[in-house]
């Protein structure tokens, strides 16, 4: 006689332990999550200045000098800029559209494009001058927004030591 | 005649196939969005604002994250360093560690994150440092400001 093993059809597993786990991972990486806003950055090269280089008066790429004055309480009072040809001294609350298209002049009498890339901002900060005011005059240089597109400006930037200032 | 009522011994079970679905769903979309890279900011460094600034596309081959706080204390490798001064060694250490990875000094990628309030000169005083050891190669670290 043939006896044939009875198959239950109604085998479940148990899910339970797995579900507990999972809600335990869920849990945790809602806990965890915090949504990040991002962040961009403005690369500056400096190296150190070479000290008493005898080198030959070499033809210098164009200079800005943009010096941001710090009025009471490390927020900026003025902007002065000097190109080597012209200067100018801004004060309203304009200051930064005003510095942005003093240097777009500044870049479009150079005439060639390419060459506009190499003319440098030094910047001259008032030691105590709040850093988001700083940023700010970056912006102002490195270019503009016309028509949701980004105009590059100046890609070369660099600071006067003024650290000892605060000392 | 008396009627005796069937009592079900089975266990009335609720599939739970969808459920598990979705939750290993959630599960897969927060792991992915999880970033451990936050252990390189301060959180209480509140950066400014710039429309202009874009957010990295290629990682640097050696980067030096270097967060200054208001007061002028810099937070880096989970350290606080009270003054600009004693960074030395620490900055020294990143420069042995990067040229183990065939990286020279001039090619370490310094990120400031300074907060917005910090005077500009401490920052200023913080990069003078970094060249002083050799690094020339500075990112000024701001948040992006949404275009509108």
């Amino acid at each position: 006689m043939k006896i044939r093993a009875k198959e239950d059809p109604n085998v479940k597993l148990n899910m339970t332990s797995m579900i507990d786990i999972v809600f335990q991972l869920l849990v945790f990486f809602i806990m965890t999550f915090k949504i990040v806003e991002m962040e961009g950055d403005f690369n500056v090269r400096m190296p150190l200045a070479a000290e008493e280089t005898n080198v030959i008066e070499e033809v210098l790429p164009d200079l800005i000098t943009v010096r941001l004055k710090v009025g009471a309480e490390g927020v900026i009072a003025g902007i002065d800029v000097d190109n080597g040809v012209d200067g100018d001294s801004f004060f309203e609350n304009d200051m930064y559209t005003k510095l942005t298209d003093f240097v777009e002049r500044t870049i479009d009498a150079e005439g060639d494009p390419s060459e506009a890339i190499e003319t440098e901002v030094e910047f001259d900060i008032d030691y105590d001058l709040k850093y988001s005011y700083t940023v700010k005059a970056i912006e102002s240089v490195s270019g503009k927004v016309v028509d949701k597109q980004i105009k590059k400006l100046i890609e070369k930037i660099k600071f006067k030591d003024n650290s000892q200032q605060g000392e | 005649m008396k009627f005796r009522k069937k009592n079900s011994s089975e266990i009335m079970e609720a599939d739970l196939t969808p459920m598990i679905d979705v939750t290993f769903l959630l599960i897969a979309f927060f792991m992915v969005l999880i970033n451990f890279t936050e252990v390189d900011r301060a959180e209480e460094i509140l950066l400014p604002k710039s429309r202009l600034a874009i957010p990295p596309t290629v990682r640097p081959d050696y980067q030096v994250i270097l967060n200054l706080d208001v007061n002028g204390v810099v937070k880096f490798g989970g350290q606080d360093f009270t003054n600009i001064d004693l960074l030395d060694s620490a900055l020294e250490r990143e420069k042995s560690a990067a040229q183990i990875e065939n990286v020279q000094p001039r090619d370490i990628s310094v990120i400031i994150r300074s907060h917005q309030d910090t005077p500009t000169g401490l920052v200023q005083k913080l990069i003078s440092k970094c060249q002083q050891l050799g690094l020339e190669n500075f990112s000024l670290r701001v948040k992006e400001q949404i275009n509108n």
